[in-house]
């Protein structure tokens, strides 16, 4: 139980800083290119949804450990 | 006026939740005063399916009135055919007979049993009594079917206005055009192609719309939605197996060349390659079918847990925070409900995107 909540928090520090590192580079790409604010967005967001993932593997183990 | 009158009706509301936690407190001095409330029990049987679909109930103890509508129950047992209703199972023991046999209903699964309901354990408290093939029809497939009628429903009356001399869109086309548009040319042709997207436009767009309805569904809190669908392994297990079949049936020549004989890389590096790509392929529907199923499970979770602190504190003025966190978590599910359909149509199209292009690329 607190294996798996510890295991748990130190995904969540990982996947969130690679969304916030994700979310600043897209944020000052699109301010120094508005052009291409579309394609930025939705680059980012398939990275997003990537290392979201992760962070989801580690919920459903969570879950599966009980 | 409208202002004062929000505020009273969210006043109000959040302290009804109050009134229902404040009577089983009472309720519960005189009899059991140590018994506490679970909320994991609450959040299991919201997300998990059923073979009866809920719809409300009050009281407590004797007077607890339950408002629920049986499903219909279809399960194939050595070979015999059995087909009844839920309300069949009696309310205390958990067992129906059919035509000689005996079921035994426990935590939503139907399990083989006999006359007197015997049960086998293994050390872990699990039951190990043999399960029938169960092909009921449970609370997501009527949730699904919801979904359908709601589908075919809007996007045939929105195709027949295209049917004739082009008017100017109106009603609920209006709505509907510039997604659809979008999801058409910002993400399928855009990741495919313009040669070969058109073949996938149909399959991605009911893809994108089946997500999102039944994530909408999913969100609504009374009684025909609030079922977890999207939320459920299995149906996004579907979803991504076709996905999966969709993508490789469609591999071009170079894109199975690339996946099983990386050309162009030292020999020593494809031995390690080689077997990477082809778990690849298999680990990108994977990912999707685990990304919305727990988005959406996380989501659901969430919702409940905040209701349920005002059942956990046991104090009155948890109540509007918690109803107040709620409101806003749903609003934030909305979102999310939007972003999974169109992460998971994005993905898919982008896995398609690299599987169909040819040499030249």
């Amino acid at each position: 139980m607190t294996t798996t909540a510890l295991g748990l928090g130190l995904i969540v520090i990982g996947a969130g800083l690679g969304i916030g590192l994700l979310g600043k580079g897209a944020m000052e790409a699109m301010a120094r290119q508005p052009e291409v604010l579309s394609k930025l967005q939705t680059a980012m967001l398939i990275a997003a949804a990537l290392i979201e993932g992760v962070a989801l593997f580690a919920i459903v183990i969570a879950m599966i450990n009980g | 006026m409208k202002r004062v009158l929000g505020i009273i009706l969210f006043s109000l509301i959040s302290l009804l939740p109050v009134a229902a936690s404040e009577h089983s407190e009472a309720k519960g001095g005189e009899e059991n005063n140590t018994e506490k409330f679970d909320p994991t029990v609450v959040i299991e049987h919201h997300i998990s399916n059923a073979h009866v679909w809920h719809v409300v109930s009050w009281g407590e103890g004797e007077d607890k009135v339950d408002i629920e509508i049986p499903l219909p129950i279809i399960l194939i047992n050595e070979g015999k055919f059995h087909f009844f209703l839920y309300s069949r199972f009696d309310h205390h023991t958990q067992i129906a007979e059919d035509n000689g046999s005996y079921f035994l209903y426990h935590h939503g699964t139907i399990y083989n049993t006999d006359a007197k309901g015997t049960i086998t354990e293994d050390e872990n408290g699990h039951l190990i009594n043999t399960k029938p093939w169960d092909f009921s029809l449970t609370k997501n497939v009527w949730s699904m079917w919801l979904s359908i009628v709601i589908l075919l429903w809007l996007f045939i009356s929105i195709a027949k206005k295209y049917n004739g001399s082009p008017k100017r869109p109106h009603g609920v086309q209006s709505f509907f055009e510039p997604i659809i548009l979008f999801i058409k040319d910002d993400i399928i042709v855009d990741q495919i192609g313009k040669e070969k997207a058109y073949k996938f436009v149909p399959y991605l767009l009911t893809l994108f719309f089946f997500i999102w309805i039944n994530n909408m569904i999913g969100l609504v809190p009374f009684f025909p939605g609030g079922s977890n669908f999207t939320g459920n392994i299995s149906v996004t297990m579907v979803l991504a197996i076709i996905t999966f079949l969709v993508t490789n049936i469609n591999g071009s020549k170079s894109y199975w060349k690339h996946t099983l004989l990386a050309p162009g890389i030292p020999s020593v590096v494809k031995i390690i390659l080689i077997p990477v790509e082809i778990i690849g392929l298999f680990t990108k529907p994977f990912a999707l079918m685990i990304r919305l199923m727990a988005n959406i499970t996380a989501g659901h979770i969430i919702i409940i847990s905040l209701v349920s602190l005002i059942f956990i504190l046991q104090n009155v003025w948890v109540s509007p925070a918690s109803i107040a966190l709620s409101v806003v978590m749903s609003i934030l599910e909305l979102f999310v409900a939007l972003l999974q359909a169109y992460i998971f149509t994005l993905l898919s199209a982008l896995f398609i995107g690299m599987a169909v292009q040819s040499e030249e690329h």
